[in-house]
């Protein structure tokens, strides 16, 4: 009894699902799915290498500062770095007054203490970057409908994200003649600018780094836009996780204590299992 | 509830003399992880992942309890709070990757011990209810897991929990007022928030009193092994300490070695990177994926695009994701096959094997690929295998297939010879 009700409860999950699939079998002959732009020209991120990758990786500090500055001149105009505060910023190897210096660079919201009003201050080393925008509404209107996206974890939100980070920036290009051919509908909107590397391959941002020398970086590093694009995407890793260096040396020092555990206890699992036949 | 040859406690100390009367607590641990349990000698390391989910439980409470200390759930901060306990808190980092990898790590373990027993048939009598208990802790664990990947209030935990409680809806006339109750609103908010994270921190103490039946249910029968053949004698097996705790301690090493080399040095290789872009209710993602965990259920639910007859077909999807796990439930009754072990059991095996398995891989390689063609045909015929496999093909197979001979014990299996049994050759 309970096999045949078992065998009719089989047939009705099996029957259901095999005229699912045939009617979408018959649906993908009948009308094959039309091929996409996005399909077509969208690329995976470029190859990269960065000091912090590979289980032994540390950050270049060197770049990573060279990378701040990037940020700092150029991509908090609009990006936010909201869960960076500037105290963060001596694990960069900046010196307590330099941290000082670069925070009181900032402006950022404050009280005045006689009259409890608000105010703009001076940044001090506790205070966290400061959002270029007052609110998403004022942030849209000014660059074109979109949301510049806040960059602390930007490299942890996207697949491969430094390499992401890296080739987005690299990647603006004037639309292929080829895309245009075959998809005469997919020219970029006005206001709008090309990337490959972009998932709908249109973003609302315009190339951000455009010129050799953009930045005059003071260790005398040739600011070439692959140069710059590289450190800010070094400096992103680091934003998106400052504990990178810690993980990697504890987990070694972990893996090495773990495997001494472990054979240790495999001998002790032989020794007393030696006579055992099992 | 034990064999009659199990080593019994005997205190010598005056204190553990004194406790045994009070409070036997000493004679139960004896009893259960100590010599005074005996266990098959023949199990194989398959059996080593029950002691290891254990060890998972304890890693995610742990690491749980600390991770919750630091947070605050409300949608306007829980976010920020996850990545200050990351980037502020002292071995903060480590706490969260430790939890978000253990989730990972306890359904790697949970699987393979829910595998093991499916092959070597550990749900048939007298372990039913172990069975029972082990299905009821693996529904506690998948709402507890898809709770806590809400908290943190990400893009895939909104979309995630929308997806997931949107199922309700398809239960005709209630599914939307019962969303809407379950939910606290009309979409995942602030009241959702809250009762996911009391019930996240509430069920993981459930787990650990099912698993007390779980095992109290195991003890009595005592553990099943790979030959399937019921322990007949003292040969047959070797107390549990010092064989199998050794045995378990070098596994919990080797597991312990694994899973740090993932926490370690590819802790967010399992997560979806649009957990790290705060909710927005709304921007949709591309692709709403859970888990990977959740994969071959999640493929099993997309696998219905077609109305049956008068059911929507979202309603099937419903109806066959819960039943695929609802099934296992039956498993002691569906598998009438005298013969536990698949090892003796040669068409079973063959459907496990190049059945089952292959199912499953597909199950779970289709739930985390996009809604398209051609993985929703792919999730198609593994999920019609996978009704099939358990309602029809095994209860089938069960009456018709004809086993291998089986050992007359387990010392015989494993010595090739076994004294009792010139004693009674026909009790073969």
């Amino acid at each position: 009894m309970a096999r045949i009700l078992s065998i009719l409860v089989g047939l009705f999950f099996t029957a259901a699902l095999a005229w699912s699939f045939g009617k979408g079998a018959y649906t993908q002959i009948t009308e094959p799915p039309a091929v996409t732009v996005e399909h077509e020209f969208h690329l995976l991120p470029k190859h990269v290498r960065f000091a912090s990758d590979g289980a032994f990786g540390k950050f270049d500090r060197q770049q990573l500062q060279r990378g701040f500055q990037v940020y700092k001149e150029v991509c908090s105009a609009c990006h936010s770095l909201s869960h960076v505060a500037f105290r963060d910023l001596a694990q960069l190897g900046y010196s307590e007054a330099e941290v000082k210096a670069i925070a009181a660079g900032f402006q950022v919201a404050g009280t005045d203490p006689n009259t409890g009003e608000a105010n703009m201050r001076p940044g001090t080393p506790t205070d966290y970057f400061p959002k270029p925008f007052a609110n998403d509404i004022a942030a849209r209107a000014a660059n074109n409908n979109a949301v510049p996206p806040d960059l602390s974890l930007m490299t942890k939100a996207r697949h491969d994200g430094a390499a992401y980070v890296y080739s987005l920036l690299t990647g603006f290009q004037a639309q292929p003649a080829a895309l245009l051919k075959e998809f005469p509908d997919a020219k970029t909107p006005n206001g709008l600018h090309y990337n490959p590397y972009f998932a709908n391959l249109n973003l609302a941002m315009a190339p951000p780094l455009t010129s050799e020398g953009q930045v005059t970086y003071g260790d005398g590093t040739k600011a070439t836009v692959d140069q710059m694009s590289k450190d800010v995407s070094a400096f992103l890793i680091w934003t998106a996780e400052p504990s990178l260096e810690k993980r990697k040396q504890t987990g070694w020092a972990v893996l090495g204590f773990l495997l001494f555990a472990t054979i240790l206890g495999y001998m002790s699992y032989r020794n007393i299992w030696a006579g055992k036949k099992h | 509830m034990s064999f009659p040859w199990a080593n019994e406690y005997q205190p010598s100390h005056p204190f553990m003399k004194w406790m045994d009367e009070k409070l036997p607590l000493p004679r139960l641990v004896y009893n259960s992880v100590g010599s005074g349990y005996p266990v098959p000698r023949n199990l194989n390391y398959f059996w080593n992942f029950g002691f290891l989910a254990l060890i998972c439980l304890v890693i995610q409470i742990v690491t749980g309890i600390v991770m919750a200390m630091h947070y605050a759930a409300n949608t306007a901060v829980a976010f920020d709070t996850v990545e200050m306990t990351v980037r502020d808190v002292n071995w903060g980092w480590l706490m969260r990757y430790a939890h978000a990898n253990g989730a990972s790590a306890f359904f790697v373990v949970i699987y393979i011990h829910i595998f093991r027993g499916f092959y070597y048939g550990s749900y048939k009598a007298p372990r039913e209810m172990v069975w029972l208990l082990g299905v009821v802790i693996f529904l506690l664990m998948m709402a507890t897991a898809f709770m806590g990947y809400v908290l943190p209030w990400g893009q895939m935990s909104f979309w995630g929990a929308k997806v997931i409680t949107g199922l309700f809806s398809a239960i005709p006339f209630v599914g939307e007022p019962l969303q809407q109750w379950l939910l606290g609103g009309f979409a995942p908010d602030n009241a959702a928030l809250n009762r996911f994270f009391s019930l996240h921190y509430l069920l993981p103490f459930v787990i650990v009193g099912v698993v007390i039946l779980h095992i109290w249910a195991l003890h009595i029968p005592g553990s099943s092994n790979p030959t399937g053949v019921e322990v007949k004698s003292e040969s047959d097996t070797v107390p549990f300490y010092p064989y199998y705790i050794a045995k378990d301690g070098w596994a919990v090493g080797a597991f312990g070695f694994l899973f740090c080399m993932m926490l370690f040095f590819f802790p967010n290789a399992l997560g979806h990177p649009d957990n790290y872009i705060p909710a927005n209710p709304m921007s949709t993602p591309a692709h709403i994926v859970p888990e990977w965990y959740f994969w071959p259920f999640y493929a099993v639910l997309r696998a219905f695009t077609q109305d049956f007859f008068f059911i929507p077909a979202k309603l099937m999807g419903v109806l066959a994701m819960f039943g695929a796990i609802l099934v296992w439930f039956f498993l002691p009754w569906l598998d009438k096959s005298p013969v536990r072990s698949g090892s003796y059991r040669p068409t079973y095996k063959k459907f496990f094997w190049f059945g089952l398995i292959p199912a499953m891989l597909v199950l779970f390689y289709c739930g985390g690929a996009p809604a398209a063609e051609p993985y929703v045909m792919m999730s198609q015929l593994a999920a019609l295998y996978y009704f099939a496999h358990f309602l029809i093909i095994l209860p089938v197979v069960s009456a018709i297939e004809k086993p291998l001979p089986l050992p007359y014990s387990i010392t015989e299996a494993v010595l090739g010879k076994d004294e009792a049994a010139q004693l009674a050759p026909t009790a073969r």
